[in-house]
């Protein structure tokens, strides 16, 4: 479909004429969400980098939000979509503590975005999403979702722009795919945070939407300690 | 506004009553409109005539703030109530501004195949889910329990299928709850060819097949998106499944053994998955009896495939240097 201009300085005739109207609903802000389940905790990273087309918005934008104590939800995207996407979210998690008198669980938390996402079916919210949470056992638990809501539970799943070239080395060394003779061993919150680093250093070079710093945050039953990782600023 | 909704006490056009009647003194009288809405909300109200927010004191400030939120989210009190758009035409609008053209890619799941013998019914599915070119999960489940012999399977949008089977699902239960009888295979495909005939032509993609076992024994029933709900013996739904019908039509005999029934449906889903680039992972295979259903094997297709290049006699395997790399 091609997309007819006004030349500048075009004859306008005195009725008007058609006029092209434009109207773009979307767009893509980058970014990249990575998250990891161990057998205890949770790791969520995201980097900081907002941006559009060739700009950067700002470097300080961190992709993670927390829901409750013990839920994280990381959404990049088409970042309005994302902050409505939020609100809404974080507005029907309160309507339930009031009614129930507790908090979500993550299993909970996930079918609700679910259907969340798959009410805008015709009008989609642009965003990729991963949740993760411990569940009611304390066991460590990621959901990654497509743009209309169809979730799967797994161990460990990355979003965003950079996500297609985190996800391979993450079931390499997560997941031990394509390994032969190798030995799984359970693993750590210090060697999640190690890969994590790694990923993000390798993901920043080789895509211009990531970058700046990563945040990492780490959910265990005794809280969510956060730490900021630096990365390129190019 | 309308006034109705501020009236304490009143919700779509339920009686108020003044006090809480047990439902076995009266035969709850059932208006058009709580058969129409389907929620649970409603089934409550039915049959105990309480409204279920009557509890709940909220000022004119805030309750406008609950409708606004309900606008957005419709969805989680009426399940079929999808927010449409009124635009049209999305697709022109998948461009932003910087010229940069954004890729909406939902999950796709690919073959999948169900099929009846004299032991009952097999359903196999392969596990992949692509977005556009990229593969958003190997282990995606696509044979979906709706209840204890109920099966639903997803090809299709895996959004679409997810989500609408899982309304099935609520269905089916209150069907149960208030016939006191289990929903048969026919009524069941029925109802979810009813629901996404009001979106036709909309966009949705879903190819499902509903297997279960009802009073006339097993049933096995394709039903998708275009308005198509029939009745069958055999079905292949998905990318793969021109493949999986040539393995399945050149094995497939009524009076097979469960064995052998699940290795049909396993290789004819190995086959798809080889051939096919939208499907892989792990192939499941599950067996609906009269007493339910039940998981059979879960495979990953990579092991399949060695184990049945073992199965070949050592002369017709094709080696390298004669035929090149295969």
């Amino acid at each position: 479909m091609s997309v007819q201009t006004m030349q500048p300085g075009a004859r306008e005739t005195a009725a008007g004429g058609p006029r092209q109207r434009y109207f773009y609903p979307y767009a893509d802000n980058g970014g990249t969400v990575v998250a990891i389940a161990g057998d205890d905790f949770v790791v969520v990273a995201s980097d900081t980098r907002l941006s559009s087309g060739y700009s950067i918005y700002t470097r300080d934008q961190k992709k993670t939000f927390q829901l409750s104590e013990r839920t994280i939800l990381g959404s990049t995207g088409c970042w309005c979509d994302v902050l409505t996407m939020t609100k809404v979210l974080r507005a029907r998690m309160q309507m339930y503590r009031h009614e129930h008198n507790k908090a979500m669980s993550t299993g909970a938390v996930a079918q609700l975005l679910s259907t969340m996402l798959y009410h805008k079916r015709f009008f989609p919210y642009y965003v990729s999403n991963v949740l993760a949470g411990l569940d009611e056992n304390g066991k460590g638990i990621v959901y990654h979702y497509d743009p209309v809501g169809h979730h799967d539970p797994g161990k460990c799943y990355t979003g965003g722009s950079g996500g297609a070239l985190i996800q391979p080395l993450l079931d390499n060394q997560i997941n031990y795919k394509n390994q032969e003779n190798v030995t799984p061993e359970p693993l750590t919150v210090k060697k999640t945070v190690s890969i994590i680093k790694d990923v993000f250093t390798s993901a920043c070079e080789r895509d211009i939407y990531t970058g700046d710093a990563v945040a990492i945050q780490v959910i265990t039953k005794d809280g969510i300690t956060e730490e900021l990782f630096p990365l390129r600023r190019d | 506004m309308s006034k109705s909704h501020r009236m304490r006490g009143t919700a779509d056009g339920c009686r108020i009553v003044s006090k809480i009647v047990p439902p076995l003194l009266f035969t709850p009288k059932l208006d058009c409109k709580s058969f129409d809405r389907f929620g649970s909300n409603m089934a409550l109200q039915a049959v105990c005539r309480v409204p279920v927010k009557a509890h709940t004191k909220l000022d004119l400030a805030e309750d406008e703030t609950l409708e606004d939120l309900k606008s957005v989210s419709s969805i989680l009190d009426d399940h079929c109530s999808l927010q449409i758009p009124r635009i049209n035409g999305l697709e022109n609008f998948l461009t932003d501004e910087n010229g940069k053209e954004m890729k909406i890619h939902f999950a796709h799941g690919t073959t999948t195949l169900a099929f009846k013998y004299n032991g009952g019914v097999i359903v196999c599915a392969d596990s992949r889910a692509t977005g556009g070119n990229y593969i958003a999960s190997q282990e995606v489940r696509k044979i979906i329990p709706i209840n204890d012999y109920l099966l639903g399977t997803m090809a299709g949008g895996a959004a679409d299928c997810t989500y609408w089977e899982r309304v099935l699902a609520k269905q089916c239960r209150i069907y149960e709850l208030r016939n006191r009888e289990r929903i048969s295979v026919a009524a069941a495909s029925k109802l979810l060819a009813n629901m996404v005939y009001n979106y036709k032509g909309m966009g949705l993609s879903m190819g499902v097949m509903i297997v279960g076992w009802d009073k006339r024994g097993p049933g096995l029933y394709y039903v998708d998106t275009d308005g198509t709900r029939t009745p069958g013996r055999l079905f292949s739904v998905g990318s793969g499944s021109l493949f999986a019908y040539g393995v399945l039509d050149a094995g497939y005999r009524p009076d097979l053994t469960d064995q052998e029934a699940y290795d049909l449906g396993r290789r004819a889903i190995y086959h798809a998955t080889y051939r096919d680039a939208a499907s892989g992972g792990i192939i499941r295979v599950f067996h609906m009896k009269e007493s339910g259903w039940e998981r059979i094997t879960e495979e990953d297709c990579k092991d399949l495939h060695e184990r049945y290049a073992a199965e070949k006699p050592e002369t017709s395997r094709p080696s390298d240097e004669k035929y090149g790399v295969l």
